[in-house]
Protein backbone atom coordinates (compact mmCIF):
# COMPACT_ATOMS: atom_id res chain seq x y z
CA UNK A 1 0.00 0.00 0.00
CA UNK A 2 1.45 3.29 -1.01
CA UNK A 3 2.65 5.68 2.09
CA UNK A 4 0.15 8.96 2.33
CA UNK A 5 -0.36 11.34 5.26
CA UNK A 6 -3.77 10.05 6.13
CA UNK A 7 -2.69 6.17 6.50
CA UNK A 8 0.11 7.21 8.71
CA UNK A 9 0.58 4.85 11.27
CA UNK A 10 -0.74 6.84 14.63
CA UNK A 11 1.00 5.86 17.65
CA UNK A 12 0.62 8.09 20.75
CA UNK A 13 3.34 9.05 22.76
CA UNK A 14 5.81 6.60 24.42
CA UNK A 15 5.04 8.39 27.93
CA UNK A 16 1.04 8.05 27.57
CA UNK A 17 1.76 4.40 26.35
CA UNK A 18 3.45 3.71 29.74
CA UNK A 19 0.84 5.42 31.93
CA UNK A 20 -2.27 3.96 30.66
CA UNK A 21 -2.23 0.97 32.57
CA UNK A 22 -1.33 2.07 35.78
CA UNK A 23 -3.79 4.85 35.48
CA UNK A 24 -6.34 2.46 34.38
CA UNK A 25 -5.61 0.32 37.20
CA UNK A 26 -5.49 2.99 39.57
CA UNK A 27 -9.06 4.43 38.06
CA UNK A 28 -10.57 0.63 38.38
CA UNK A 29 -9.44 0.02 41.49
CA UNK A 30 -10.60 3.51 42.81
CA UNK A 31 -14.08 2.72 41.57
CA UNK A 32 -14.42 -0.72 42.66
CA UNK A 33 -13.70 0.71 46.25
CA UNK A 34 -16.24 3.23 45.88
CA UNK A 35 -18.46 0.48 44.95
CA UNK A 36 -17.87 -1.68 47.55
CA UNK A 37 -18.18 0.89 49.88
CA UNK A 38 -21.93 1.15 48.48
CA UNK A 39 -22.82 -2.21 48.30
CA UNK A 40 -21.66 -2.43 51.78
CA UNK A 41 -23.94 0.06 52.93
CA UNK A 42 -26.65 -1.58 51.11
CA UNK A 43 -25.69 -4.79 53.11
CA UNK A 44 -25.79 -2.57 56.85
CA UNK A 45 -29.17 -1.81 55.68
CA UNK A 46 -30.56 -5.03 54.89
CA UNK A 47 -28.79 -6.49 57.96
CA UNK A 48 -30.72 -3.81 60.03
CA UNK A 49 -33.87 -4.91 57.93
CA UNK A 50 -33.34 -8.12 58.22
CA UNK A 51 -32.68 -8.29 62.40
CA UNK A 52 -36.51 -8.92 63.45
CA UNK A 53 -35.80 -12.42 63.76
CA UNK A 54 -32.88 -11.83 66.05
CA UNK A 55 -34.67 -10.30 69.02
CA UNK A 56 -38.01 -12.46 68.51
CA UNK A 57 -35.65 -15.56 68.23
CA UNK A 58 -32.43 -13.96 71.49
CA UNK A 59 -30.98 -17.59 71.79
CA UNK A 60 -29.66 -17.23 68.18
CA UNK A 61 -28.04 -13.93 69.04
CA UNK A 62 -27.12 -15.22 72.51
CA UNK A 63 -25.51 -18.43 70.89
CA UNK A 64 -23.39 -16.22 69.14
CA UNK A 65 -22.56 -14.09 71.78
CA UNK A 66 -20.69 -17.44 73.18
CA UNK A 67 -19.10 -18.12 69.91
CA UNK A 68 -17.69 -14.43 69.49
CA UNK A 69 -17.47 -12.91 72.84
CA UNK A 70 -17.72 -15.49 75.12
CA UNK A 71 -13.99 -17.30 73.29
CA UNK A 72 -12.64 -14.15 72.57
CA UNK A 73 -12.38 -13.73 76.64
CA UNK A 74 -8.70 -15.60 77.22
CA UNK A 75 -7.12 -13.44 74.47
CA UNK A 76 -8.92 -10.08 75.69
CA UNK A 77 -8.20 -10.76 79.61
CA UNK A 78 -4.27 -11.98 79.02
CA UNK A 79 -3.90 -9.00 76.60
CA UNK A 80 -5.39 -6.72 78.73
CA UNK A 81 -2.98 -8.07 81.80
CA UNK A 82 -0.20 -7.89 80.21
CA UNK A 83 -0.70 -4.24 77.91
CA UNK A 84 -1.17 -3.08 81.13
CA UNK A 85 1.49 -4.10 82.60
CA UNK A 86 3.81 -2.82 80.28
CA UNK A 87 2.06 0.47 80.73
CA UNK A 88 2.95 0.44 84.31
CA UNK A 89 6.20 -0.19 83.65
CA UNK A 90 6.55 2.85 81.03
CA UNK A 91 4.41 5.46 83.13
CA UNK A 92 6.99 3.98 86.16
CA UNK A 93 10.03 5.08 84.28
CA UNK A 94 8.63 8.15 82.90
CA UNK A 95 6.94 9.64 85.71
CA UNK A 96 10.02 9.28 88.25
CA UNK A 97 11.61 11.87 86.79
CA UNK A 98 9.12 14.40 87.39
CA UNK A 99 8.36 12.54 90.85
CA UNK A 100 4.76 11.80 90.15
CA UNK A 101 5.03 8.14 90.36
CA UNK A 102 2.01 8.35 92.51
CA UNK A 103 -0.05 8.87 89.22
CA UNK A 104 0.59 5.73 87.76
CA UNK A 105 -2.92 4.42 88.55
CA UNK A 106 -4.47 7.46 86.15
CA UNK A 107 -1.92 7.04 83.98
CA UNK A 108 -2.82 3.72 82.82
CA UNK A 109 -6.69 3.93 83.60
CA UNK A 110 -7.24 6.76 81.25
CA UNK A 111 -4.58 5.05 78.64
CA UNK A 112 -6.92 2.12 78.81
CA UNK A 113 -10.21 3.62 79.16
CA UNK A 114 -9.92 6.30 76.87
CA UNK A 115 -7.88 4.53 73.61
CA UNK A 116 -5.95 1.37 74.43
CA UNK A 117 -9.11 -0.56 75.59
CA UNK A 118 -11.32 -0.09 72.80
CA UNK A 119 -8.95 0.20 70.18
CA UNK A 120 -7.03 -2.95 70.77
CA UNK A 121 -9.83 -4.88 72.27
CA UNK A 122 -11.59 -3.92 69.01
CA UNK A 123 -8.56 -5.14 66.71
CA UNK A 124 -8.47 -8.19 68.61
CA UNK A 125 -11.87 -8.87 68.50
CA UNK A 126 -11.23 -8.62 64.36
CA UNK A 127 -8.49 -10.60 64.57
CA UNK A 128 -9.93 -13.61 66.95
CA UNK A 129 -13.82 -13.55 66.09
CA UNK A 130 -14.25 -11.31 62.89
CA UNK A 131 -11.81 -14.04 60.78
CA UNK A 132 -14.08 -16.62 62.26
CA UNK A 133 -17.59 -15.40 61.54
CA UNK A 134 -15.97 -14.77 58.03
CA UNK A 135 -14.93 -17.77 57.53
CA UNK A 136 -17.94 -19.76 58.83
CA UNK A 137 -19.86 -17.62 56.90
CA UNK A 138 -17.98 -18.10 53.31
CA UNK A 139 -17.71 -22.05 54.12
CA UNK A 140 -21.32 -21.99 54.46
CA UNK A 141 -21.64 -20.49 51.13
CA UNK A 142 -18.96 -22.41 49.48
CA UNK A 143 -20.97 -25.85 50.43
CA UNK A 144 -24.20 -24.41 49.50
CA UNK A 145 -25.44 -24.49 53.23
CA UNK A 146 -26.82 -20.61 52.92
CA UNK A 147 -28.14 -21.45 49.54
CA UNK A 148 -30.32 -24.82 50.94
CA UNK A 149 -31.73 -22.14 53.98
CA UNK A 150 -32.79 -19.46 50.94
CA UNK A 151 -34.21 -22.71 49.12
CA UNK A 152 -36.18 -23.67 52.63
CA UNK A 153 -37.97 -20.21 52.81
CA UNK A 154 -35.73 -18.81 55.54
CA UNK A 155 -33.71 -15.82 54.94
CA UNK A 156 -29.69 -16.44 55.12
CA UNK A 157 -29.44 -12.84 56.04
CA UNK A 158 -32.44 -13.06 58.96
CA UNK A 159 -30.90 -16.82 60.10
CA UNK A 160 -27.20 -16.38 59.84
CA UNK A 161 -26.19 -13.15 58.97
CA UNK A 162 -28.42 -10.91 61.69
CA UNK A 163 -27.52 -12.80 64.99
CA UNK A 164 -23.54 -13.06 64.05
CA UNK A 165 -23.98 -8.84 63.74
CA UNK A 166 -25.86 -8.12 66.62
CA UNK A 167 -23.54 -10.68 68.94
CA UNK A 168 -20.57 -8.63 67.77
CA UNK A 169 -22.12 -5.37 68.37
CA UNK A 170 -23.11 -6.70 71.65
CA UNK A 171 -19.54 -8.38 72.54
CA UNK A 172 -17.82 -6.11 71.63
CA UNK A 173 -18.09 -2.78 74.43
CA UNK A 174 -17.87 -5.72 77.51
CA UNK A 175 -15.19 -6.94 75.87
CA UNK A 176 -13.36 -3.57 76.10
CA UNK A 177 -14.68 -3.13 79.48
CA UNK A 178 -12.92 -6.53 80.77
CA UNK A 179 -9.83 -5.49 78.73
CA UNK A 180 -9.77 -2.08 81.00
CA UNK A 181 -10.54 -3.86 83.74
CA UNK A 182 -7.28 -5.98 83.10
CA UNK A 183 -4.74 -3.79 82.08
CA UNK A 184 -5.86 -1.63 85.19
CA UNK A 185 -4.62 -4.19 86.88
CA UNK A 186 -2.00 -5.20 85.52
CA UNK A 187 -0.68 -1.69 85.66
CA UNK A 188 -1.77 -2.25 89.70
CA UNK A 189 0.58 -5.35 90.02
CA UNK A 190 3.58 -3.59 88.36
CA UNK A 191 3.10 -0.67 90.17
CA UNK A 192 1.79 -1.23 93.91
CA UNK A 193 2.99 -5.02 93.74
CA UNK A 194 5.99 -4.95 92.00
CA UNK A 195 7.39 -1.32 92.61
CA UNK A 196 5.89 -0.87 95.64
CA UNK A 197 4.32 2.53 94.87
CA UNK A 198 1.45 3.77 97.59
CA UNK A 199 -1.68 1.27 97.71
CA UNK A 200 -4.04 4.10 98.45
CA UNK A 201 -2.48 6.87 96.12
CA UNK A 202 -2.63 4.38 93.18
CA UNK A 203 -6.28 3.90 93.35
CA UNK A 204 -7.22 7.29 94.89
CA UNK A 205 -5.68 9.15 92.22
CA UNK A 206 -7.17 7.29 89.69
CA UNK A 207 -10.97 7.62 91.05
CA UNK A 208 -10.19 11.64 91.28
CA UNK A 209 -9.06 11.62 87.74
CA UNK A 210 -11.05 9.17 85.61
CA UNK A 211 -14.88 10.16 85.29
CA UNK A 212 -17.26 8.20 84.72
CA UNK A 213 -19.63 10.02 81.92
CA UNK A 214 -16.44 11.69 79.71
CA UNK A 215 -13.77 8.70 79.99
CA UNK A 216 -15.80 5.27 80.64
CA UNK A 217 -18.90 5.61 78.99
CA UNK A 218 -16.83 7.25 76.08
CA UNK A 219 -14.86 4.42 76.00
CA UNK A 220 -18.03 2.31 75.78
CA UNK A 221 -19.24 4.44 72.94
CA UNK A 222 -16.77 3.76 70.82
CA UNK A 223 -16.09 0.09 71.72
CA UNK A 224 -20.12 0.15 70.31
CA UNK A 225 -19.29 1.83 67.40
CA UNK A 226 -16.11 -0.16 66.78
CA UNK A 227 -18.67 -3.77 67.61
CA UNK A 228 -20.60 -1.97 64.42
CA UNK A 229 -17.72 -1.86 62.16
CA UNK A 230 -16.45 -5.25 62.55
CA UNK A 231 -19.33 -7.11 62.68
CA UNK A 232 -20.95 -5.51 59.18
CA UNK A 233 -17.12 -6.05 57.76
CA UNK A 234 -16.85 -9.82 58.94
CA UNK A 235 -20.37 -10.62 57.97
CA UNK A 236 -19.87 -8.88 54.53
CA UNK A 237 -16.62 -10.15 53.64
CA UNK A 238 -18.13 -13.58 54.36
CA UNK A 239 -21.52 -13.56 52.08
CA UNK A 240 -19.23 -11.33 49.63
CA UNK A 241 -16.70 -14.53 49.35
CA UNK A 242 -16.50 -16.16 46.31
CA UNK A 243 -17.53 -19.46 46.83
CA UNK A 244 -13.74 -21.47 46.43
CA UNK A 245 -10.46 -21.93 48.80
CA UNK A 246 -9.13 -19.22 47.71
CA UNK A 247 -12.41 -16.58 47.99
CA UNK A 248 -12.86 -17.37 51.73
CA UNK A 249 -9.13 -16.83 52.61
CA UNK A 250 -8.69 -14.00 50.82
CA UNK A 251 -11.96 -12.76 52.84
CA UNK A 252 -10.59 -13.80 55.57
CA UNK A 253 -7.99 -11.73 55.31
CA UNK A 254 -9.59 -8.46 54.06
CA UNK A 255 -12.23 -8.64 57.48
CA UNK A 256 -8.60 -8.14 59.67
CA UNK A 257 -6.89 -5.61 57.55
CA UNK A 258 -10.05 -3.84 56.48
CA UNK A 259 -11.58 -3.69 60.21
CA UNK A 260 -7.97 -2.92 61.61
CA UNK A 261 -7.55 0.14 59.43
CA UNK A 262 -11.47 1.21 60.16
CA UNK A 263 -11.17 1.08 63.70
CA UNK A 264 -8.36 3.45 63.85
CA UNK A 265 -10.15 6.14 61.42
CA UNK A 266 -12.93 5.75 63.24
CA UNK A 267 -10.90 6.03 66.26
CA UNK A 268 -9.57 9.42 65.16
CA UNK A 269 -13.17 10.45 64.33
CA UNK A 270 -14.13 9.95 67.56
CA UNK A 271 -11.65 11.25 69.42
CA UNK A 272 -11.56 14.05 67.81
CA UNK A 273 -15.96 15.08 68.50
CA UNK A 274 -15.20 13.49 72.35
CA UNK A 275 -12.56 15.80 73.34
CA UNK A 276 -13.18 18.46 75.48
CA UNK A 277 -11.53 21.63 77.01
CA UNK A 278 -10.44 20.28 80.22
CA UNK A 279 -9.21 24.35 81.06
CA UNK B 1 -36.14 -35.78 18.60
CA UNK B 2 -38.69 -38.42 20.33
CA UNK B 3 -42.02 -37.79 19.85
CA UNK B 4 -44.10 -38.47 22.98
CA UNK B 5 -45.09 -35.81 25.64
CA UNK B 6 -46.65 -36.14 29.14
CA UNK B 7 -50.31 -35.74 29.65
CA UNK B 8 -51.47 -35.19 32.69
CA UNK B 9 -51.68 -32.08 34.81
CA UNK B 10 -48.98 -30.00 34.44
CA UNK B 11 -47.15 -28.74 37.91
CA UNK B 12 -43.98 -27.28 36.62
CA UNK B 13 -44.75 -25.46 33.08
CA UNK B 14 -41.06 -23.92 31.86
CA UNK B 15 -42.63 -21.97 28.63
CA UNK B 16 -39.77 -20.80 25.59
CA UNK B 17 -37.08 -19.19 28.73
CA UNK B 18 -34.13 -17.77 27.26
CA UNK B 19 -31.40 -16.97 29.84
CA UNK B 20 -27.94 -15.73 30.19
CA UNK B 21 -24.80 -15.34 32.03
CA UNK B 22 -23.81 -11.86 30.34
CA UNK B 23 -23.23 -12.20 27.10
CA UNK B 24 -22.98 -15.76 26.87
CA UNK B 25 -26.53 -17.51 26.10
CA UNK B 26 -27.08 -20.60 28.29
CA UNK B 27 -30.85 -21.34 27.90
CA UNK B 28 -32.03 -20.37 24.23
CA UNK B 29 -36.28 -20.42 23.98
CA UNK B 30 -36.12 -23.99 26.07
CA UNK B 31 -39.44 -25.18 26.84
CA UNK B 32 -40.78 -28.48 28.95
CA UNK B 33 -43.46 -29.65 31.28
CA UNK B 34 -43.78 -31.54 34.02
CA UNK B 35 -46.59 -33.08 34.88
CA UNK B 36 -48.05 -33.87 38.71
CA UNK B 37 -46.85 -36.95 40.70
CA UNK B 38 -44.08 -37.25 38.06
CA UNK B 39 -40.29 -37.71 38.10
CA UNK B 40 -38.62 -36.26 35.07
CA UNK B 41 -35.00 -36.16 34.91
CA UNK B 42 -32.81 -33.25 33.06
CA UNK B 43 -30.20 -34.53 31.47
CA UNK B 44 -26.91 -33.04 29.26
CA UNK B 45 -23.57 -33.13 29.88
CA UNK B 46 -21.36 -30.30 31.76
CA UNK B 47 -22.45 -26.34 30.50
CA UNK B 48 -25.03 -27.31 29.09
CA UNK B 49 -27.36 -25.47 31.21
CA UNK B 50 -29.96 -28.01 33.16
CA UNK B 51 -28.30 -26.82 36.54
CA UNK B 52 -29.30 -23.31 35.44
CA UNK B 53 -32.81 -24.59 34.65
CA UNK B 54 -33.48 -26.41 37.67
CA UNK B 55 -32.02 -22.52 39.38
CA UNK B 56 -34.48 -20.73 37.14
CA UNK B 57 -37.53 -23.30 38.66
CA UNK B 58 -36.54 -22.54 42.28
CA UNK B 59 -36.58 -18.93 41.52
CA UNK B 60 -32.63 -18.69 42.24
CA UNK B 61 -32.43 -16.74 39.22
CA UNK B 62 -34.57 -15.10 36.71
CA UNK B 63 -35.30 -16.04 32.99
CA UNK B 64 -33.94 -13.11 30.20
CA UNK B 65 -37.74 -14.14 28.35
CA UNK B 66 -40.35 -16.51 28.62
CA UNK B 67 -41.94 -18.23 31.93
CA UNK B 68 -41.29 -20.52 34.04
CA UNK B 69 -45.17 -21.12 36.11
CA UNK B 70 -44.90 -23.59 39.03
CA UNK B 71 -48.55 -24.43 40.16
CA UNK B 72 -49.93 -21.93 37.75
CA UNK B 73 -47.91 -19.30 39.61
CA UNK B 74 -45.00 -17.46 37.71
CA UNK B 75 -41.67 -17.93 39.38
CA UNK B 76 -40.45 -14.76 37.97
CA UNK B 77 -42.65 -12.27 38.93
CA UNK B 78 -43.24 -13.43 42.61
CA UNK B 79 -41.81 -11.07 45.28
CA UNK B 80 -39.35 -12.12 47.93
CA UNK B 81 -42.41 -12.90 50.08
CA UNK B 82 -44.51 -14.56 47.34
CA UNK B 83 -41.03 -16.73 46.53
CA UNK B 84 -40.79 -18.25 50.06
CA UNK B 85 -44.54 -18.90 49.97
CA UNK B 86 -44.24 -21.16 47.25
CA UNK B 87 -40.85 -22.30 48.18
CA UNK B 88 -42.40 -23.63 51.42
CA UNK B 89 -44.00 -26.32 48.83
CA UNK B 90 -41.14 -27.18 47.23
CA UNK B 91 -37.45 -28.54 48.22
CA UNK B 92 -34.01 -29.32 46.72
CA UNK B 93 -31.65 -31.97 47.13
CA UNK B 94 -28.12 -30.65 46.00
CA UNK B 95 -24.93 -32.02 45.09
CA UNK B 96 -23.53 -32.50 48.64
CA UNK B 97 -26.23 -32.60 50.53
CA UNK B 98 -25.48 -28.92 51.67
CA UNK B 99 -26.04 -30.06 55.30
CA UNK B 100 -25.15 -27.49 58.11
CA UNK B 101 -22.71 -28.34 59.55
CA UNK B 102 -22.89 -27.01 63.27
CA UNK B 103 -25.83 -28.95 64.28
CA UNK B 104 -26.90 -32.79 64.51
CA UNK B 105 -28.43 -34.65 61.75
CA UNK B 106 -31.78 -34.56 63.70
CA UNK B 107 -31.30 -31.19 64.13
CA UNK B 108 -30.75 -30.77 60.11
CA UNK B 109 -33.79 -32.47 59.67
CA UNK B 110 -36.01 -30.77 62.06
CA UNK B 111 -34.63 -27.06 60.70
CA UNK B 112 -37.93 -26.80 58.23
CA UNK B 113 -40.06 -28.33 60.82
CA UNK B 114 -38.86 -25.38 63.74
CA UNK B 115 -38.24 -22.67 61.08
CA UNK B 116 -42.17 -23.09 59.51
CA UNK B 117 -44.37 -24.84 62.28
CA UNK B 118 -45.16 -24.56 65.72
CA UNK B 119 -45.18 -28.00 66.30
CA UNK B 120 -44.62 -29.37 69.67
CA UNK B 121 -41.30 -31.23 70.51
CA UNK B 122 -42.71 -34.29 70.91
CA UNK B 123 -44.42 -34.46 67.53
CA UNK B 124 -41.20 -32.90 65.90
CA UNK B 125 -39.34 -35.89 67.07
CA UNK B 126 -41.73 -37.95 65.91
CA UNK B 127 -41.89 -36.68 62.47
CA UNK B 128 -37.89 -36.56 62.13
CA UNK B 129 -36.81 -39.86 63.32
CA UNK B 130 -40.09 -41.33 60.52
CA UNK B 131 -38.31 -39.17 57.78
CA UNK B 132 -34.60 -40.86 58.60
CA UNK B 133 -36.40 -44.12 58.92
CA UNK B 134 -37.85 -43.50 55.31
CA UNK B 135 -34.40 -42.94 54.39
CA UNK B 136 -32.38 -45.54 57.03
CA UNK B 137 -30.72 -43.14 58.69
CA UNK B 138 -32.59 -43.48 61.89
CA UNK B 139 -29.45 -44.83 64.15
CA UNK B 140 -27.22 -41.62 62.90
CA UNK B 141 -29.87 -39.32 64.33
CA UNK B 142 -26.92 -38.33 66.92
CA UNK B 143 -24.27 -37.62 64.47
CA UNK B 144 -22.79 -34.76 63.27
CA UNK B 145 -22.61 -34.48 59.01
CA UNK B 146 -18.63 -34.40 59.21
CA UNK B 147 -19.01 -38.38 60.77
CA UNK B 148 -21.13 -39.07 57.67
CA UNK B 149 -20.11 -40.53 54.49
CA UNK B 150 -21.38 -39.01 50.85
CA UNK B 151 -23.86 -41.28 50.66
CA UNK B 152 -25.45 -40.97 54.01
CA UNK B 153 -25.13 -37.31 54.22
CA UNK B 154 -27.33 -37.10 50.61
CA UNK B 155 -29.79 -39.76 52.40
CA UNK B 156 -29.79 -37.37 55.51
CA UNK B 157 -30.20 -34.28 53.04
CA UNK B 158 -33.00 -36.22 51.20
CA UNK B 159 -34.70 -36.52 54.64
CA UNK B 160 -34.41 -32.94 55.36
CA UNK B 161 -35.66 -32.07 51.90
CA UNK B 162 -39.04 -34.13 52.12
CA UNK B 163 -39.92 -33.27 56.14
CA UNK B 164 -42.37 -30.91 55.42
CA UNK B 165 -44.25 -33.01 52.40
CA UNK B 166 -43.75 -30.95 49.30
CA UNK B 167 -45.19 -30.53 46.57
CA UNK B 168 -42.49 -30.52 44.29
CA UNK B 169 -38.45 -31.94 45.00
CA UNK B 170 -35.65 -30.75 42.98
CA UNK B 171 -32.45 -32.94 42.59
CA UNK B 172 -29.29 -31.69 41.89
CA UNK B 173 -27.38 -34.43 40.83
CA UNK B 174 -28.05 -36.58 43.22
CA UNK B 175 -26.09 -39.47 42.34
CA UNK B 176 -22.56 -37.52 41.83
CA UNK B 177 -19.78 -39.04 43.05
CA UNK B 178 -21.77 -41.78 45.00
CA UNK B 179 -20.48 -45.69 45.35
CA UNK B 180 -22.85 -48.24 42.86
CA UNK B 181 -24.64 -49.11 46.20
CA UNK B 182 -24.99 -45.23 47.47
CA UNK B 183 -26.39 -44.69 44.23
CA UNK B 184 -28.97 -47.30 43.43
CA UNK B 185 -30.41 -46.39 47.15
CA UNK B 186 -30.90 -43.04 46.43
CA UNK B 187 -32.11 -43.84 43.02
CA UNK B 188 -34.65 -45.60 44.74
CA UNK B 189 -35.35 -43.20 47.60
CA UNK B 190 -36.15 -40.50 45.02
CA UNK B 191 -38.70 -42.74 43.39
CA UNK B 192 -40.21 -44.23 46.41
CA UNK B 193 -40.49 -41.13 48.09
CA UNK B 194 -41.89 -39.53 45.24
CA UNK B 195 -44.90 -41.86 45.15
CA UNK B 196 -45.09 -42.41 48.70
CA UNK B 197 -45.52 -38.67 48.97
CA UNK B 198 -47.50 -38.16 46.10
CA UNK B 199 -44.82 -35.60 45.12
CA UNK B 200 -43.25 -34.22 41.70
CA UNK B 201 -39.40 -34.77 41.12
CA UNK B 202 -37.02 -33.44 38.70
CA UNK B 203 -33.39 -35.02 38.45
CA UNK B 204 -30.70 -33.20 37.07
CA UNK B 205 -27.91 -35.81 36.89
CA UNK B 206 -25.25 -36.95 34.57
CA UNK B 207 -26.30 -40.89 35.57
CA UNK B 208 -28.16 -42.10 32.46
CA UNK B 209 -28.35 -45.66 33.55
CA UNK B 210 -29.76 -44.82 37.06
CA UNK B 211 -31.90 -42.25 35.45
CA UNK B 212 -33.70 -44.60 33.32
CA UNK B 213 -34.37 -46.75 35.93
CA UNK B 214 -36.43 -44.40 37.76
CA UNK B 215 -37.73 -41.95 36.25
CA UNK B 216 -41.38 -41.21 33.83
CA UNK B 217 -39.85 -39.10 31.67
CA UNK B 218 -36.21 -38.02 30.29
CA UNK B 219 -35.08 -34.60 28.70
CA UNK B 220 -31.71 -33.98 27.50
CA UNK B 221 -30.37 -30.56 27.15
CA UNK B 222 -27.34 -29.46 25.10
CA UNK B 223 -26.28 -25.75 24.15
CA UNK B 224 -29.11 -24.31 25.90
CA UNK B 225 -31.83 -26.62 23.92
CA UNK B 226 -33.91 -29.48 24.41
CA UNK B 227 -32.49 -32.01 22.07
CA UNK B 228 -34.45 -34.84 23.13
CA UNK B 229 -37.30 -36.33 25.50
CA UNK B 230 -38.81 -39.36 25.89
CA UNK B 231 -40.06 -42.14 28.33
CA UNK B 232 -36.99 -44.57 29.65
CA UNK B 233 -38.40 -47.10 27.01
CA UNK B 234 -38.29 -44.49 24.43
CA UNK B 235 -34.90 -42.86 25.16
CA UNK B 236 -33.60 -46.82 25.12
CA UNK B 237 -34.88 -47.19 21.41
CA UNK B 238 -34.01 -43.88 20.17
CA UNK B 239 -32.40 -43.81 16.89
CA UNK B 240 -31.10 -40.00 17.30
CA UNK B 241 -27.42 -39.39 17.24
CA UNK B 242 -27.59 -37.29 20.15
CA UNK B 243 -29.60 -39.42 22.66
CA UNK B 244 -27.84 -42.79 21.40
CA UNK B 245 -24.05 -40.96 22.18
CA UNK B 246 -25.38 -39.90 25.86
CA UNK B 247 -27.12 -43.05 26.88
CA UNK B 248 -24.43 -45.61 25.25
CA UNK B 249 -20.91 -42.51 26.96
CA UNK B 250 -19.71 -42.80 22.89
CA UNK B 251 -16.65 -40.29 23.59
CA UNK B 252 -17.35 -38.51 19.86
CA UNK B 253 -20.22 -38.01 18.25
CA UNK B 254 -22.47 -34.73 17.61
CA UNK B 255 -21.44 -34.03 21.96
CA UNK B 256 -18.21 -33.33 20.65
CA UNK B 257 -14.92 -34.69 22.64
CA UNK B 258 -12.59 -31.75 21.98
CA UNK B 259 -13.67 -28.16 23.64
CA UNK B 260 -13.81 -25.55 20.57
CA UNK B 261 -10.20 -24.14 20.12
CA UNK B 262 -7.98 -23.25 17.76
CA UNK B 263 -6.55 -25.83 15.86
CA UNK B 264 -3.98 -27.98 17.29
CA UNK B 265 -1.40 -27.15 14.69
CA UNK B 266 -1.60 -23.77 15.48
CA UNK B 267 -1.21 -24.13 19.26
CA UNK B 268 1.43 -26.20 18.69
CA UNK B 269 3.91 -23.59 16.25
CA UNK B 270 3.09 -25.89 13.40
CA UNK B 271 1.03 -23.70 11.35
CA UNK B 272 0.73 -19.86 11.31
CA UNK B 273 -2.33 -18.93 12.77
CA UNK B 274 -3.57 -17.14 9.44
CA UNK B 275 -3.15 -19.85 7.82
CA UNK B 276 -4.45 -22.31 9.57
CA UNK B 277 -8.72 -22.22 8.88
CA UNK B 278 -11.23 -21.68 11.74
CA UNK B 279 -9.00 -19.28 13.34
Amino acid sequence: MRWTWASRPRRRPRVFRKLRRPLERLGHNFIEGIWGIGVMARFFGLVLASSGTSFSRFRLVMREVYFTGVLSLIIIIVSGLFIGMVLGLQGYQTLQRYGATESIGVLVALSLVRELGPVVSAILFAARAGSAITAEIGLMKTTEQLTAMDMMAVSPMARVVAPRFWAGVISMPILALLFSAMGVFGGYLVGVVLIGVDNGAFWSQMQAAVDFRYDVLNGVVKAFVFGIAVSVIATFQGYDAPPTAEGVSRATTRTVVTSALVILALDLVLTAFMLRDDG
Amino acid sequence: MLNSSPVSETLVDVDSVTFSYGRRPVLKAISMKVPRGKVVAIMGVSGSGKTTLLRLISGQLRPGGGAVRVAGQAVHELDGEGLYRLRRKMSMLFQFGALFTDITVFENVAFPLREHTDLPEVMIRDLVLMKLEAVGMRGAHRQMPSELSGGMARRVALARAVVLDPLLVLYDEPFAGLDPIALAVIGQLVRKLNDALGATSIVVSHDVQECLEIVDYLYFVSEGRIVGEGTPDEVRASADPLVRQFVHGDIDGPFPFHTASRPYAVDVGLAPPKAAPGV
